[in-house]
């Protein structure tokens, strides 16, 4: 057969058959990077979107994110149905996507986390299908094992240039890390980059290369990076007392712990605990002149400065937290960008969370045998997000968890959690403003806080009833049959499964 | 000694975890007039319900010139606060008035007598021009505070960061309260993002004689600790007199020697002291 160039080609020679003859320099689906810029339209046109679709988005911007619900709006005008919706997290502002699950064009949620209205109103029955929760580690497994099969990823590019590369730090919408897109831009069948700020090629701090960047659109907005850091970014000096307290509390431990020695690894959260905990780790650090390895997890200023003060060598950064750590990780070569695969895929050669030496978590609720809840609230309503809480907790040497010891008038501490994310043999520490318990398979951490501190150390059990003492047991909550979420562990087997309220 | 209004349910039951070595639940200016009721009941229940565990507990109640601050005592002193504040002393009339009501409560409910005790507060000139009246008018009294706010409004002065205004009146409460064989409790520093300026007033009303003080926000615990708390030197020398005056009252001796030292009764007193205060501040 003759090809384009006007040689003859077998279709067999020898044991290689099905031979093809050369058609064209772009005929086989071969993408040109000077096709990628095109229109919204023309990209929605373009992706062949049809029901029963896969589709992702990040949730880098929080509470910021404007992305998701702008394409989901135009996907249903479109009469699309039936799709999963499989975003890395949904936040409050994804309340707006309500009336899409009622309208048939979105009938299956897979995510990290679900709070607000909607997670309200999954946990009352709005769906057929269960919610599949999942960690960001989970996730990250479940994408790059085609468990979680991606067909379209849309992604919010702070910039982008017309070839496709992205970057996450750059930008008037500049959000940090793109840990989370990263591993769906890698996976997905096709993706798309969206973004306010097309700069000339090549952009500067590449997070994700053009090679794995189908279209690239450019819009008005992709996301407000103020509301990045809802509470995050708090002075010291406002944070509430029962969470400096508590902080004062994990600083002592941390320091009181054979594990705190040069080269230790630290994550924390970005709440106002984790950061009044960095502010105390910092004075200690340099007191005692212990300097760590690395900081991991959600980056706030609070890690930026211990880095900035040759505290840390390194900081790992999944997903940015708030300006200042923004702006560090454009700027500072050992503020390095990873994605959620490297941070915690358990199916990976080597997620960093096993180097981790401690973490510190919060939760919403915790039990007898220190299985931690962090989805649903004591209403059994979804109000938070699984995270990294099951991963980091597994894969650190020391994990500890905070919380106050009563929330309104419930107590923190049950017999049974309403829900088990994190189970608690991977929990090694509870600390609250009321006192502190170890777990009992961790004598290690015992008698160094026993011997080093002051703290009030007591058996869970003790906690409980010193609380329960002000608060009484709460009446338990009634659940229908219905299951309306499912919790994976972060190895993709169930842990456990959510119910309809009442 | 941590202030809390007594109308906060949450901060009603979470008092005694910040370390303050005793908590006062104020029925008083924290409390507008619509409220008072309501944090007399809060506060009772609060006593009667919550384990405070070694933390003190004292109740400031409603000046003696009001209305209210019968109704305080009636419905405080059963529940048994280890003291109560009493805002705005001016005689010691007005002490044993109280202390006698007190004592038909503690009667009625079988309350030892004499176990709730007085904390008289000088925040007038007329209270501190009879101060020494005050600090001997009750034998439930434990320590004389001052009011500084109220004090120098009264006096037509503004407060400063030096109290130079509220020198004297600090002076004669301190002679007052140890000539009577009781405490001297200093008052709030207002400004709680200053920690500095608190750091200051505290070291000068220890220099002064005064051997607490109270704070309006957990920040100010550990900075007021920290003045008082004796060095390790310090404690160090403590613990060899006391040891040393134990040692010379079990063998029977009249002098007590230090490193070849003589040491007399009152610097054994005062080394006890140094102990104690190691002890409340955690060092």
């Amino acid at each position: 057969m003759e090809n384009k160039v006007g040689r003859n080609i077998p279709q067999e020679v020898g044991c290689y058959s099905n031979l093809k003859p050369f058609s064209g320099t772009w005929e086989r689906d071969i993408i040109n990077s000077n096709d990628k810029l095109i229109s919204l339209d023309d990209v929605l046109d373009k992706l062949d979107i049809r029901d029963g679709m896969t589709i992702s988005f990040h949730h880098h911007f929080r509470e910021g994110d404007i992305l998701l619900n702008k394409i989901l709006d135009l996907l249903s005008e479109r009469g699309i149905k039936n799709l999963t919706l499989a975003p890395s997290s949904l936040g409050s502002v994804h309340s707006e996507i309500i009336k899409h699950i009622k309208n048939g064009v979105i009938t299956k949620i897979h995510t990290s986390g679900l709070r607000g209205q909607l997670g309200e109103k999954v946990s009352r029955g709005l769906m057929k299908e269960p919610v599949i929760i999942r960690s960001h580690g989970g996730r990250a497994g479940a994408v790059e094992t085609g468990r979680l099969k991606i067909d379209i990823a849309f992604i919010a590019a702070p910039t982008a240039d017309y070839a496709g590369n992205i970057s996450g730090s750059e930008g008037p919408s500049a959000c940090g890390a793109l840990g989370y897109a990263r591993v769906d831009a890698r996976n997905a069948e096709k993706v798309v980059a969206f973004t306010d700020n097309l700069v000339d090629f090549p952009v500067d701090s590449i997070s994700i290369p053009q090679r794995f960047v189908d279209y690239v659109v450019e819009v008005d907005k992709i996301g407000n990076p103020e509301k990045i850091a809802s509470g995050a970014l708090r002075k010291t000096s406002t944070i509430p007392p029962k969470n400096m307290l508590i902080a004062e509390k994990v600083a002592e431990i941390i320091g009181s712990s054979r594990y705190f020695e040069d080269n230790f690894s630290l994550q924390t959260g970005s709440g106002t605990v984790s950061l009044a905990t960095i502010d105390i780790l910092k004075d200690m650090m340099s007191k005692q002149e212990i300097k760590g390895s690395f900081m991991m997890g959600g980056i706030t200023g609070g890690h930026v400065s211990l880095l900035k003060e040759g505290l840390f060598d390194k900081i790992f950064d999944t997903q940015t937290f708030d300006l200042a750590a923004v702006k560090s990780i454009a700027e500072n070569k050992d503020h390095i960008e990873i994605d959620a695969g490297d941070y915690a895929d358990p199916f990976n050669k080597g997620p960093l969370v096993n180097n981790l030496d401690f973490v510190i978590l919060s939760i919403l609720e915790i039990d007898l045998d220190f299985n931690a809840n962090v989805i649903t609230g004591s209403d059994g309503i979804f109000r938070g997000a699984s995270g990294g809480h099951s991963d980091t907790a597994a894969g650190s040497n020391v994990s500890i968890v905070v919380a106050p010891s009563v929330r309104g008038r419930i107590p923190t501490i049950k017999d049974s959690v309403t829900n088990v994310v994190t189970p608690g043999s991977d929990i090694d520490i509870l600390v609250t403003e009321r006192g502190v318990s170890i777990n009992p398979h961790r004598e290690d951490l015992k008698e160094d806080i026993i011997n080093n501190t002051d703290l009030d150390v007591m058996e869970i059990e003790e906690l409980q009833e010193k609380v329960e003492k002000l608060t009484g047991k709460p009446k338990p909550i009634e659940f229908k049959d219905n299951i309306v979420g499912l919790i994976e562990y972060r190895d993709g087997t169930i842990i456990d499964v959510v119910r309809e309220v009442k | 000694m941590l202030y809390l209004p007594g109308n906060n349910p949450g901060m009603l039951q979470d008092a005694h975890v910040y370390g303050a070595d005793s908590v006062l639940f104020d029925l008083e200016d924290s409390v507008v007039i619509s409220e008072k009721d309501a944090a007399r009941i809060m506060v009772k229940n609060a006593l009667k319900s919550v384990d405070y565990g070694r933390v003190e507990v004292t109740i400031r109640i409603n000046p003696l010139d009001t209305d209210f601050s019968r109704k305080d005592i009636e419905e405080i002193v059963p529940v048994q606060p280890d003291a109560l504040r009493l805002p705005k002393s001016e005689s010691a009339k007005q002490i044993k008035k109280v202390d006698k009501l007190i004592e038909k409560i503690e009667k009625k409910n079988k309350i030892e007598q004499g176990s709730i005790k007085l904390m008289p507060m000088i925040e007038t000139a007329k209270g501190v021009k009879d101060v020494d009246a005050i600090a001997n008018a009750s034998s439930r009294n434990v320590a004389l505070t001052i009011g500084g706010e109220d004090l120098a409004t009264d006096l037509g002065v503004t407060r400063t960061r030096g109290g130079e205004e509220i020198f004297t009146a600090r002076s004669l409460i301190v002679m007052a309260a140890k000539a009577a064989g009781i405490d001297a409790l200093d008052t709030i520093y207002s400004n709680v993002s200053d920690i500095k300026g608190l750091v200051d007033e505290t070291k000068l009303i220890k220099k002064m004689g005064f051997s607490g003080k109270a704070v309006v926000h957990p920040r100010q615990i550990k900075p007021v600790h920290n003045v008082f708390a004796p060095s390790e030197k310090k404690i160090k020398e403590a613990r060899k007199i006391v040891e040393a005056a134990q040692e010379a009252e079990e063998k029977g001796l009249g002098v007590i020697t230090v490193n070849d030292k003589m040491i007399d009764y009152p610097i054994v007193d005062r080394a006890q002291r140094i102990l104690t205060y190691a002890e409340i501040t955690d060092k």
